[in-house]
């Protein structure tokens, strides 16, 4: 790769535990200089705690972190002033107006972009001069992205920051995270919206019960996963000695039809595979990568073999 | 489906979450009722001796100004002359802490959403309310009357020290139901009800001290006061006080039916687009969130400042019979005239309520933590250590301007009398800033080391206020009373001011906030 292979987050072995229950155990996590970086994983999985570490929010228990190269609980103030952070659910000052926080939180970072700042509201289309009270839910959120996204600061730490925005408006945060990732700067998006981070992350890691399970391109991740062949073929097969095909991880018959089979089979051996089904002759084939969507419910199911017998 | 559906369950969930602190609370005003009585009776071993120290009481305007006239010159009437204020006063607290958590906090957190869109009826919330309130309010009634009649004093006198404590919580369980539909927020329904609870407190510590007791009816607290247990007995006072809490409850159905969930009665207009240039860093904020608080605060002390300070002449004129002026010499441990120890009581007392809003402005911190405010804050360049101090400085700057408005409208007020001069008052009003400080630290200190129980911050002020009350009369040991810092403040105007104790309680003061800062950078935020 020829990029720069700066890091703008590591965190190393990242240990957490709340009473009993652990949050995180034993998470790695490195974010590249200039990257969008996807953070999934299933409800309570650790996402937002490890964010909060990172921004000294939470002590960690064990393990390493560091953010532009500091630590953020010793160096907090330094980091602090180079990162925006987007909370998922969003608590505004009941009688402060969106205007007010959205300059209050700028200049208690170090400044902000006045013409930025005019654009996003315009295209976030809010109304600044509302009671910090009398916003809706997805308001709210607004208030904090245009907070965000008006400073000039090198890395934006996002936990689901688009949770209540409309469909319109998802696009326009969309299309504000192109530009960010234009600009080169560093993003950490955590969201459950997995076209979101399709749309927009190059890199994405997958958290699991505490622990980074997946990370990679997207591209990557997907030679992971297994394509499914649906094929209806002129002469029967023989199942046994098709699980033994190399790349196959399952065979059925269906049970109406001898002659239709299903397959599951690594996505590198689709070529193969296919070549043997040819010698039965295939009458009708076809052949489905993973979608994004059975990519990450693999990853988020307790046992991949349940989505893919 | 009725507007009431889902009481029952609402209530339930209500008294799961809050079981212990209505227990603790109740109990505590009863044994404040049993044990002033209590200690009383075991004090005089003869009627004279009480009648002797009743007349004292009795003719003393500060007692006057705190606790309203004996309701008898008896025994009887000497140990519940403090329970008729601290218990009304104490039931009036506890209504409204139910009533205001279980209905404003929880639709401003949202929660009652919830709940409003299951099978909950519109009335329910308000309606579980007032029910658990009434109840803990009319329980407290009952266990003091039962309280003092296992002591074996007049039944009747008895039963009428609980109807005093039901007036003052049935009334203000209204009032803060009407408070709850008006504002948006916790703390505007808490300023409304809690100002017009210290209304209802001076306009009858005006109606006893002012010779002009009819405006006394004006006030619920009056008509606590009217109950007069062990004297007049006057139960039937408990009518007038039901039908206020029914007219109260009838408005406050009005105004809820009159609004939507979430929103108040009068609606939001809009505010500026951008920040003033002064909504720029953690003290600007601190500032601006907590100014219109200080700001009620400081009116109410200029007007409690004046009153105190009108009151000087007649504090004066008692100190005309030679016995009762040595008696109160003694009383104040030796120092002053009896307009000295008007004053030094009235300070004291006022010094109370200043810890009362130390606490309450440095609590701002958890109020700040708890739904996530402060995360954003503390995730820009602002440190743990300048957000604490900015809320800090506005507790404990608030207080100590609480204390030199009520010091300087006293003086001012009570100059024109000649008796007192401003210098004086405001140098006894300063000379209580130690333990206001050291309370507000006690708030710095829970925040940092237990955030989720930082409420017992009150119990402490409470404890406070009891160990002054009754600290004395239970004969508790010198270092037990002294664990109040209010039992160190030397004795201005007048006496001689505690220089040495004033300087240790600084120190503590310090000491404490320094802990709970130093505790509150090693932690996790907690919701
Ligand atoms: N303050 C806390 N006290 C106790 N447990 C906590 C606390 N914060 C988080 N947890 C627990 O830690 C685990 C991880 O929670 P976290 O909020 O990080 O999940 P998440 O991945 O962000 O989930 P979601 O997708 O729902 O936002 C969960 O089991 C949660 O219950
Ligand atoms: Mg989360």
């Amino acid at each position: 790769m020829l990029r720069n292979m700066a890091l703008a987050i590591t965190a190393t072995g990242l240990r957490k535990t709340f009473g009993t229950t652990t949050a995180l155990d034993g998470l790695d996590l490195t974010v590249e200089e200039g990257e969008v970086h996807g953070f999934l994983g299933p409800n309570g999985s650790g996402k937002s705690t490890t964010i909060r570490i990172l921004l000294g929010l939470l002590r960690k228990d064990g393990g390493e972190v560091t953010l532009l190269g500091r630590d953020p609980w010793t160096d907090a103030p330094d980091v602090h002033c180079r990162l925006a952070y987007v909370p998922g659910d969003v608590v505004l000052w009941p009688n402060l107006t969106g205007g007010e926080v959205i300059d209050l939180l700028g200049r208690l970072r170090g400044g902000l972009d006045a013409t930025k700042r005019a654009k996003l509201l315009e295209r976030f289309d809010l109304d600044p001069t509302k009671k910090g009270r009398s916003y809706s839910k997805g308001n709210r959120q607004k208030v904090a992205l245009v907070a965000a996204l008006a400073s000039d600061v090198p890395l934006l730490l996002l936990d689901e920051p688009t949770s209540g925005l409309d469909p319109l408006m998802e696009k326009v945060f969309q299309d504000c995270l192109r530009e960010v990732r234009a600009e080169g700067r560093t993003v950490l998006l955590s969201s459950h919206i997995l076209s979101e981070v399709e749309a927009v992350a190059e890199r994405v890691s997958i958290v699991r019960k505490g622990v980074v399970v997946d990370t990679g391109s997207l591209a990557d991740l997907r030679s992971l996963t297994r394509s499914t062949v649906v094929a209806t073929l002129g002469t029967p097969l023989d199942l046994s000695a098709t699980r033994a095909w190399p790349g196959v991880h399952a065979a059925d018959l269906d049970p109406t039809n001898a002659q239709r089979v299903t397959l599951w089979i690594d996505t590198d051996h689709v070529g193969e595979v296919l070549r043997s089904l040819g010698e039965h002759g295939i009458r009708a084939l076809t052949c489905q990568p993973p979608s994004l969507e059975e990519l990450f419910l693999s990853q988020y199911k307790d046992d991949l073999a349940e989505v893919s017998p | 489906m009725t507007e009431l559906d889902g009481t029952g369950p609402l209530l339930q969930l209500a008294w799961r979450r809050d079981s212990w602190v209505v227990i603790a609370s109740v109990l505590a005003i009863v044994l404040l009722a049993y044990s002033s009585m209590a200690a009383t009776l075991s004090l005089y071993s003869t009627d004279a001796e009480a009648r002797a120290a009743a007349a004292l009481m009795s003719a003393t305007s500060s007692v006057k100004a705190m606790y309203g006239p004996l309701p008898a010159l008896t025994a009887e009437g000497v140990g519940v002359i403090k329970t008729i204020t601290m218990g009304g006063l104490g039931a009036a607290f506890l209504a409204h802490a139910l009533v205001r958590r279980h209905t404003r906090t929880e639709e401003e957190e949202g929660r009652l959403e919830l709940v409003a869109a299951g099978v909950v009826g519109r009335r329910a919330p308000l309606a579980a309310a007032v029910i658990l309130a009434a109840s803990a309010v009319l329980s407290t009634g009952l266990l003091c009357a039962l309280s003092l009649m296992s002591l074996k004093v007049s039944p009747a006198g008895s039963l009428a020290l609980g109807v005093v404590v039901a007036v003052a919580g049935l009334v203000m369980t209204g009032v803060s139901a009407v408070a709850a539909q008006l504002t948006t927020t916790t703390r505007g329904a808490g300023g409304i009800a809690l100002a017009l609870l210290g209304l209802a407190f001076i306009l009858r510590a005006v109606a006893d001290t002012s010779g002009i007791p009819v405006l006394g009816w004006l006030s619920f607290l009056g008509w606590a006061e009217r109950v007069s247990p062990f004297g007049a007995n006057r139960l039937w006072i408990l009518a007038p006080a039901v039908v206020a809490l029914a007219v109260l409850l009838a408005v406050a159905d009005r105004l809820l039916h009159r609004r939507d969930l979430g929103s108040g009665l009068w609606a939001d207009r809009p505010g500026p687009a951008t920040a003033s240039p002064r909504l720029g860093t953690p003290l600007g904020l601190a500032w601006r969130l907590q100014r219109g608080a200080l700001a009620g605060w400081a009116i109410g002390y200029a007007v409690l400042g004046l009153v105190v300070g009108s009151l000087a002449g007649s504090a004066g004129a008692i100190a005309s019979d030679p016995k009762t002026a040595e008696m109160l010499r003694k009383m104040s441990g030796g120092h002053g005239s009896a307009t000295d120890v008007f004053f030094g009581t009235e300070l004291r007392f006022a010094a109370l309520g200043a810890a009362a809003y130390g606490m309450s402005a440095a609590l701002r911190l958890r109020s700040e933590e708890a739904p996530g405010r402060a995360e954003i804050v503390l995730a820009t360049a602002t440190t743990r250590w300048r957000w604490l101090l900015s809320h800090a400085l506005v507790a404990l700057g608030g207080a100590t301007l609480l204390m030199a408005v009520v010091g300087t409208a006293a003086g001012v007020s009570a100059a024109r009398s000649g008796v007192i001069g401003v210098g004086a008052l405001l140098g006894a009003a300063a000379s209580t800033l130690p333990a206001v400080w050291v309370s507000t630290a006690v708030a710095l200190l829970l925040f940092g080391l237990l955030p989720r129980r930082s409420a017992m911050t009150w119990a402490v002020l409470a404890g406070f206020l009891l160990l002054g009350e009754l600290g004395a009369l239970l004969k508790l040991p010198d270092w037990v009373q002294g664990i109040s810092p209010f039992a160190h403040l030397g004795s201005l105007p007048g006496g001689p001011a505690d220089l040495a104790g004033a300087v240790v309680l600084v120190v503590i003061a310090g000491g404490l906030a320094a802990y709970g800062g130093v505790a509150f950078g090693r932690r996790d935020l907690v919701s």
